[in-house]
């Protein structure tokens, strides 16, 4: 019998394509089913950031981080670009807007992880999370809503605080939605956690091992679900995650169900941190007096991180002592994970591509910046 | 044409390109004919419009943070789904992209073919700033387009950075309005001299 002669067949995936997550194009080497290899294209969603932070003061930057990076992470972005400036001008930040920035960096992650379960749950065809997810990222809409008057970009930090303090009664809101929300997040574990078809598409998927990871440089739940304990927050503590008590979950199995693990825990600690600092926030100023917009930082360079969402997200600042930066590099979480997607993906089926890409939850703005 | 036979007036007209039109297409030019045929031509149009209106389908494409909204739009509180906007995966089945956020120079050659693989009759919202104007793309910046209406017509703009799920609403509402009163049926025919 004479053997079937076969050949590689290369697939092009997106940029168009309801679960790429944005405009990334996947083209991918298939022999079969079976994927030999991933080449991401990127840079559909390029948009010059780094070079229009030249061009702007810092106050206006802020705006600039909220909509050219990473934008299911506003203000996450706001507090890296922040940090750099105020790191390197030494601007002294009032106690009570370090404890605002933590729980508004807090409901950043949980809104941001609700919409990533949401439309993970459309990838593996369960349209109910979805849904749920929806709604209570709504209720953290809300919350947004009421203290900076933006829903997706805020631009509510300042250089030494935030904009304005809190409006009265935002947090027993807040409050109320935190003990709110750890009920549903029970319900989100009931209705996918044990859920036989969740776990067949996700359990032992696209695994990365500890080794790759740190080879990778993969960070965030990327790399803490592959057996790796690194969270910026931990190590190099910033505003007020030093003095609340949380934990980093960690999981060993490195696959596509031990990411969606990580981020659920996540979202238990993120309520946890938001309810300590609520609880532990004084009163006073809540921006720094004598701090101009247009502050001029002192010539110098800085390497400064936060954790996104995503991962670790470093700013490198250097500045000649203008009113803009000299340069601004942005380390971007997506990026480093997009690369260690490459290696998740090699030898699943096409099948597996949606699952695999999903779990890493990337965002193209914050790849191509 | 060389047939030599005798000139044949044709009661249902067929393009040049050979590409036969709708049943309803070839009624209607019947019914134009008639006597008083007008009125029905017109009512048809209606009912067709009023269909076209109410099951808008959007394709499932975001290019950057104004989908977001679009999602929350789609999603629990907001519910676009009661206006009949049900988003298709495919260009094919569409009659409807939201261009919600910013479109690259990269970017734009893709848009344009998506807009062209989408079957007549084909409608466009801008979704915010960037797709609008460039919007805070606009100045120093070497790789967004500035406007989405330089490369596919646009029918609805809905202003915002990024625009509300209300706003994307009221847009989808104004498109409605828009094709509630569109004539296409009788432009088609005035065209071709009927």
């Amino acid at each position: 019998m004479r053997s079937l002669r076969t050949e590689e067949l290369i697939l092009n995936m997106g940029p168009q394509h309801p679960s790429t997550h944005g405009v990334l194009r996947l083209l991918v080497t298939l022999d079969g089913e079976n994927i030999v290899e991933v080449q991401p294209d990127i840079g559909y969603l390029h948009s010059s950031v780094e070079k229009m932070m030249e061009h702007r003061n810092y106050t206006q930057n802020i705006a600039l981080a909220d909509r050219g990076m990473d934008y299911l992470a506003a203000l996450v972005n706001e507090m890296a670009i922040l940090r750099a400036a105020e790191t390197l001008a030494d601007v002294p930040v009032p106690e009570r807007a370090r404890y605002i920035r933590t729980i508004f960096m807090e409901l950043q992650r949980l809104a941001s992880h609700l919409l990533w379960l949401g439309t993970y749950g459309i990838d593996l065809g369960a349209f109910t999370a979805f849904l749920w997810c929806m709604r209570e990222r709504e209720l953290i809409m809300d919350l947004f809503e009421a203290a900076t008057g933006g829903r997706l970009h805020h631009v509510y930090f300042r250089l030494g605080g935030v904009n304005e303090d809190l409006p009265p009664g935002w947090t027993d809101r807040c409050r109320e939605f935190c003990h709110y929300f750890l009920n549903r997040l029970d319900e989100y574990h009931r209705l996918l956690t044990g859920n036989p078809i969740w776990q067949a598409r996700t359990q032992g998927v696209g695994v990365l091992t500890r080794e790759q990871a740190i080879a990778f440089g993969a960070c965030g739940p990327v790399a803490r679900a592959s057996g790796l304990q690194w969270d910026v927050r931990k190590s190099h503590p910033y505003e007020v995650y030093d003095r609340v008590d949380f934990q980093v979950p960690v999981y060993t199995e490195g696959d596509c169900y031990a990411r969606y693990l990580v981020r659920m825990d996540e979202m238990r600690e993120s309520t946890r941190i938001i309810l300590q600092c609520l609880d532990q926030m004084p009163d006073g100023e809540v921006r720094a007096a004598r701090v101009p917009l247009n502050l001029k930082v002192p010539p110098g360079e800085v390497y400064t991180r936060v954790e996104s969402p995503r991962g670790d997200l470093g700013i490198h600042l250097v500045s000649t002592g203008g009113e803009t930066p000299w340069r601004v590099k942005i380390r971007a979480p997506s990026f480093v994970n997009l690369h260690a997607l490459t290696e998740m993906m090699k030898g699943w089926k096409v099948a597996d591509i949606i699952a695999i890409l999903g779990s890493i939850d990337i965002v193209l703005a914050d790849v191509d910046r | 044409m060389s047939s030599g036979g005798p000139e044949v007036t044709r009661m249902v007209r067929v393009p040049a390109d050979g590409s036969r039109e709708a049943p309803i297409e070839q009624l209607v030019e019947v019914l134009h004919r008639l006597p008083g045929g007008q009125i029905l031509v017109t009512s048809i149009e209606n009912v067709l419009n009023w269909a076209r209106a109410r099951s808008i389908w959007p394709l499932t494409f975001g290019l950057a943070c104004c989908a977001m909204e679009m999602m929350q739009a789609m999603g629990t509180r907001f519910d676009l789904d009661r206006f009949g906007v049900i988003p298709r995966a495919t260009p094919r089945q569409a009659d409807l992209i939201i261009v919600a956020g910013r479109c690259t120079i990269k970017m734009a050659p893709v848009v344009r073919r998506l807009w062209e693989q989408m079957p007549e009759p084909k409608y466009v919202i801008s979704m915010g700033s960037c797709a609008t104007c460039g919007g805070p793309f606009y100045y120093d910046n070497y790789s967004i387009l500035k406007g989405i209406d330089t490369v596919i017509p646009v029918d609805v703009y809905v202003p915002g950075c990024p625009p509300r799920p209300e706003a994307l609403i009221e847009g989808v509402l104004k498109l409605q309005e828009k094709i509630q009163r569109e004539r296409r049926l009788t432009r088609r025919l005035q065209e071709a001299g009927a």
